[in-house]
């Protein structure tokens, strides 16, 4: 190892090192000691506060609303859109008829901007008017209005984001379907085992590291997207629709309230800290054999 | 024989329950084809004959700045995936190719941003582009995201597979570090650098929120800022009118898709698998 080529390698690393470290790095740090200081106003330099930002975090009932939003919203998104991206792709795998179109109908959503879609989401559920209404009336269904009825606009919502999202799961497991050995099926046919045992005794236990990959992504997206929430209901009605990352925005962009944005923002770092740590000494433990 | 039969039952209830789904799936997209391209009295009345228009799209594009928009857009697009495609590329040779103290920690750090997306930081992040002087800029809407820890990782894993043998010759026939970078180890990445420009590419174009934050002007502000901009406050509920924007916006990515389906599937596998 000799000093130059030292040098060398660290002037390479210098430029993405220091991009990482300003955007990244450096921000996470910052928020967290900017959740113990007070937001600087024009007259009034920030100072130290302890713990009263989370303080008023806990007091803040929209907040406890956002994080119990944010958990249905996880709960819902996840298993859906995972499931269905297995199913796609074991279709899409398989041999079955106009497949090329298939996969093309399921994986569009990917391609799609989240704010242009969550446009025609929208008119698809608008009263009396949208699609969805007119297909309920054509039943003899009565006019629901789907994004401003507190009961039911978080599921319209979480609708779009597994929409947007299987279809991007499912390349992954497609991927891996394409890696596993055509022989093992044929194997399991001369044994006689059927479609199910084959899928539940061979298919799973294999795909099993795509499915951790994947989940670990969907956990990540759930406490991540937010776009569809800014133009279909922007938290509302009555913050039924509000997601963490929604209230931050709201709080660090609308109400100019850094303190507070910060100990929101600790605890979406922390919500994604805990996923890292699982993912790192739980799942990769599980998903070898 | 009765094993036969309900194999091929089965197998038409796979058939129509794929389909019906991918009908669900495309969907939302047909719906906003037929409001687009017809006058606005039938975007809710679906008949054989409602006459065809590109009026929805001559409104859209007079109504607001969407040619700088796009403008906008192209350039944000182009800069983000320069600065990745280089950036990342030097760091992820400097971890293949050299030795040297700290190299495991510093990888470590790297490794960080795949699960802190800058996304996330949007307030200290303002605040840092507010005291450089980068508010409203295209340049402060990219600089978050010019090193790539997802980039470093996947060109990292490509150069590791790359023959040492290629390398040796390459090293006898006197061609320096640089050379060796230039001449061996990107031609063969090929394949991966298009399949992270396609990713890197579609993420960009789509991305929302850090833009909508650090833009305040037509100057700066990407499609999916105008686009929202435009929806929320310009049209009231013309909705033949804000759709044909919609799809505007997404019209470029949408026919890269179709137009190279294959391409764009097998570069997000590969971008996933690694």
């Amino acid at each position: 190892m000799n000093a130059g080529r030292q040098a060398h390698a660290y002037l390479m690393l210098l430029p993405a090192l220091a991009l990482l470290v300003a955007f990244t790095h450096y921000p996470a740090v910052a928020t967290l000691v900017d959740s113990f200081m007070s937001t600087p106003k024009p007259n009034r330099p920030s100072v130290f506060v302890g713990l009263e930002n989370y303080a008023s975090m806990i007091d803040d009932p929209i907040f406890w609303q956002a994080l119990r939003n944010n958990l249905w919203f996880a709960l819902a998104t996840i298993p859906l859109s995972v499931g269905l991206a297995l199913a796609m792709a074991l279709w899409v795998n398989g041999k079955m008829m106009g497949r090329g179109l298939l996969r093309m109908a399921y994986f569009t959503p990917t391609v799609l901007p989240m704010i242009a879609v969550a446009n025609i989401w929208l008119f698809f559920y608008t009263p009396s008017y949208g699609l969805l209404e007119q297909v309920g009336g054509f039943f003899g269904l009565p006019s629901h209005n789907w994004l401003g009825d507190k009961s039911t606009a978080l599921a319209s919502i979480t609708a779009v984001a597994v929409w947007k999202e299987a279809g991007f799961f499912m390349i992954f497991y497609l991927a891996a379907l394409q890696g596993i050995s055509p022989s093992l099926r044929e194997a399991a046919a001369i044994e006689g085992a059927g479609r199910w045992f084959f899928f539940r005794r061979v298919l799973w236990p294999l795909l099993m590291p795509t499915t951790i990959f994947v989940l670990v992504n969907a956990v990540i997206n759930a406490f991540r997207m937010v776009d569809h929430v800014v133009v279909m209901t922007r938290g509302g009605p009555d913050n039924a629709t509000s997601l963490l990352l929604y209230h931050l925005y709201e709080v660090g962009f609308k109400f100019w309230d850094q303190g507070y944005a910060a100990a929101i923002t600790v605890v979406l770092l922390g919500t994604l800290a805990a996923v890292a740590l699982v993912q790192f000494f739980v799942l990769d433990k599980k998903a070898h054999y | 024989m009765s094993q036969a039969g309900s194999q091929s039952a089965a197998g038409i209830v796979d058939t129509v329950a794929a389909w019906l789904l991918a009908i669900l799936w495309i969907l939302p997209l047909l719906y906003a084809v037929w409001t687009a391209f017809h006058p606005s009295e039938y975007s809710a009345k679906f008949t054989l004959l409602a006459p065809l228009t590109l009026e929805n799209f001559e409104r859209a594009w007079q109504a607001a700045p969407f040619a700088r928009y796009f403008l906008n857009t192209t350039l944000l697009v182009t800069l983000i995936l320069c600065s990745q495609l280089v950036l990342c590329t030097l760091a992820a040779y400097a971890f293949v190719r050299y030795e040297f103290r700290g190299k495991n920690v510093l990888f470590a750090l790297v490794l960080v941003q795949l699960m802190i997306m800058p996304d996330i930081l949007l307030v200290e992040n303002y605040k840092t582009m507010s005291k450089l002087g980068l508010i409203d800029t295209l340049f402060g809407i990219g600089l978050p995201y010019f090193a790539s820890a997802f980039a470093i990782f996947l060109l990292r894993q490509t150069f590791k597979s790359i023959p040492k043998e290629l390398v040796e010759a390459a090293t006898m026939e006197g061609a320096s570090s640089m050379q060796i970078l230039w001449r061996v180890y990107v031609p063969l990445a090929k394949p991966v650098y298009v399949a992270f420009a396609l990713v890197s590419v579609s993420y960009h174009w789509n991305n929302f929120l850090w833009p909508l934050v650090v833009t305040n002007s037509v100057n700066s502000r990407p499609l999916t800022v105008g686009l929202q901009v435009f929806a929320s406050t310009d049209q009231g509920i013309d909705w033949s009118i804000i759709t044909a924007a919609t799809l505007l916006t997404a019209a470029p990515l949408l026919l890269a898709f179709l137009l190279f389906q294959r391409q764009f599937v097998q570069s997000f596998m590969r971008a996933g698998i690694k």
